[in-house]
């Protein structure tokens, strides 16, 4: 299993904004999309990702918070995938680094996002069909199937 | 209209394209909620049920066929009908099924696979592995595809459970073959291949290739079949080695030792060799004068690391030539468009949400419509993968169905469909037919010691039901 098997099935584009816009701006997209993790672009390029997490660190210590832009506070050193990283890989590494958000770039062009969340579910989905599989094999041992 | 949609005086009407394993996990899920009413119609353009476990799984893998007991306790519920021989574009469209469902479900599979994109692809002799696996297992669209099994080297392209299927069917004796249900005519076939050379393609390591290590080992313990690798191939390179062992991965590692086992066994002299190759991609087919395929220009690729760590393959500037007379590709597998139903050109799935069918336009649900299995998130994963992604689609449909989100068909009645279904197609293939021909494929099988001996043009089945 790939990325591209879960941005198969995730009709929405990544959420993006440009670095020069407002946090207030960032923050209306976060909560009308429900989402954790913007990411910024320009043109067509991811060039930051803006994360909850971004935020809550500085709004904590900056009383001037709601002044800043995007690009004041997002993380301009980017990881991204390609669709066909495989899952387990980029699960790894995602739980190395402590990455929740990995923007998906195929071209240079910004195609996607999946979410630690995301792959999760895959992974669980993957292994719960897995044992359904091989417990209806096993059954069928019992009941005298061969091969 | 005061009747709510979901009771027993209005139950919600589903209907399901495609009887293969994702379909019945859906009608399953369906059908097994208490708290609603609902009736089933499956329709599948083939008349008999279960798709690929039928017509995909190997035949010498009867255990993994199984799993069709549980899909009859599905189809015998109360509610459930089954339209075999009906095909969606065709005979029902889908302004037809609007009219008669309150929800529509797509679980059409991965029907085409992918092109490897190179000079000579289409020469005599280069086949989509798939078209042979349909041929095979009887598959009524494919039952008279050609082969030319009397050539003696055959290369397969692609390291996943296709590909190994493909290799290990012609690496095995007629008479292994003949205690399953593969074809009469290919069983036939078979028993005249001059086919002595076998090869397994990957274009990427050991460490990454899709096959799993019951799989692989299945491939070595062949009774007329040598199994052989090259050693230089099946070291890990220094970048699969840190991979494996940042994420202390036992099952890579175990396979990397079935396969170098394999690379250091002596051959047998066993009357076929079956040789596996890392690292290689085909870059052209080469023709006779004939325009058959002669030989394969493979490039001896390496590894590079993505930024997220995935391992991918890149060509070198080393080639070399194989001769191969035989070619099947399976290099990947993508859905085919349904007629008014949006596509996503890029993954090759329906335009989804967790399974809500999405306006291509504004990226919202379309009301009504559904999709689940491989035509939902691409062919990945085993049979039972399907089931949870089922779970997540009927989950929606149901949340769907709360807010009354559901289509207004005129006809909401199970006898409406019924009617404009013979009238359409009035030779359909209900599940009572299929078991009818399901118990007349396993006697003819236990007569000849085998699980069944497939009915495989759909003339036979209709005389079998005595049409």
């Amino acid at each position: 299993m790939n990325i591209a098997n879960i941005l198969a099935r995730k009709g929405s584009m990544a959420v993006t904004v440009r670095p020069e816009q407002s946090i207030r701006e960032a923050l209306g997209l976060l909560d009308h999309h429900n989402i954790g993790a913007l990411i910024a672009v320009q043109g067509e390029s991811p060039v930051g990702i803006l994360s909850e997490r971004d935020i809550v660190r500085e709004a904590a210590r900056n009383e001037r918070f709601f002044t800043l832009t995007v690009a004041d506070l997002m993380t301009r050193n980017v990881i991204t995938g390609h669709p066909h990283d495989d899952l387990l890989t980029v699960a790894h590494t995602m739980t190395e680094r402590r990455i929740r958000h990995l923007p998906v770039v195929d071209k240079e062009r910004l195609i996607g996002m999946v979410s630690i969340g995301d792959i999760v579910k895959a992974q669980r989905d993957h292994y719960q069909g897995e044992v359904d599989t091989l417990q209806t094999q096993l059954l069928a041992g019992e009941r005298g199937i061969a091969h | 209209m005061t009747t709510t949609t979901g009771t027993a005086a209005r139950p919600l009407r589903v209907a399901i394209i495609g009887a293969g394993p994702t379909g019945f996990y859906v009608a399953d899920h369906l059908l097994r909620n208490t708290g609603v009413a609902v009736e089933v119609d499956m329709f599948d353009r083939l008349p008999t049920p279960y798709g690929l476990v039928r017509l995909g799984v190997a035949p010498d893998h009867q255990k993994i066929k199984f799993v069709t007991n549980a899909f009859d306790k599905v189809a015998a519920s109360p509610g459930f009908r089954f339209f075999g021989g009906v095909d969606f574009g065709k005979h029902v469209t889908l302004a037809d099924l609007k009219t008669h469902y309150h929800q529509i479900v797509y679980c059409t599979g991965a029907q085409t696979d992918r092109r490897m994109g190179i000079p000579g692809e289409d020469l005599a002799g280069s086949h989509p592995a798939t078209e042979f696996v349909a041929w095979y297992n009887g598959h009524p669209d494919y039952r008279d595809c050609v082969f030319d099994l009397s050539q003696e080297s055959v290369a397969v392209v692609g390291v996943g459970n296709v590909a190994v299927d493909v290799v290990r069917i012609l690496c095995r004796t007629p008479e292994e073959l003949a205690t399953t249900d593969i074809a009469d005519y290919a069983l036939d076939a078979l028993r005249k291949s001059r086919v002595r050379e076998v090869y397994l393609l990957g274009r990427r390591g050991p460490a990454q290739a899709a096959f799993t290590n019951p799989e692989i080992r299945e491939l070595g313990e062949l009774p007329d079949a040598d199994i052989t690798a090259e050693p230089a191939e099946v070291e890990l390179d220094p970048l699969s080695r840190a991979a494996v062992e940042r994420s202390q991965d036992r099952p890579t590692l175990k396979k990397v030792e079935i396969l170098r086992e394999y690379a250091r066994r002596p051959v047998s002299g066993k009357s076929k060799r079956l040789v596996l190759r890392f690292l290689v991609s085909p870059v052209e087919l080469i023709g006779d004068d004939t325009g058959r395929v002669a030989a394969m220009r493979l490039v001896r690729n390496e590894l590079y690391a993505t930024s997220t760590g995935a391992l991918q393959p890149r060509a070198t500037d080393r080639f070399e030539e194989i001769p191969v007379g035989l070619v099947f590709r399976s290099v990947g597998y993508r859905g085919v468009p349904l007629s008014g139903v949006p596509f996503n050109e890029s993954w090759g799935v329906i335009l989804n949400d967790k399974g809500r069918v999405l306006d291509p336009g504004t990226k919202q649900p379309l009301v009504g419509e559904y999709t689940a299995g491989w035509i939902k998130r691409g062919p990945t994963g085993v049979i039972g993968t399907n089931k949870p992604d089922a779970a997540e689609t009927v989950a929606c449909m149901f949340e769907d169905l709360a807010r009354r989100a559901v289509l207004e068909p005129a006809h909401p009645e199970a006898a409406a469909a019924d009617a404009f279904v013979r009238q359409r197609q009035p030779s359909f293939v209900s599940y009572a037919d299929w078991l009818k021909l399901d118990a007349i494929e396993v006697a003819q099988g236990r007569a000849q010691g085998r699980p069944r001996v497939k009915l495989t043009s759909v003339e036979e089945m209709f005389a079998a039901l005595g049409r």
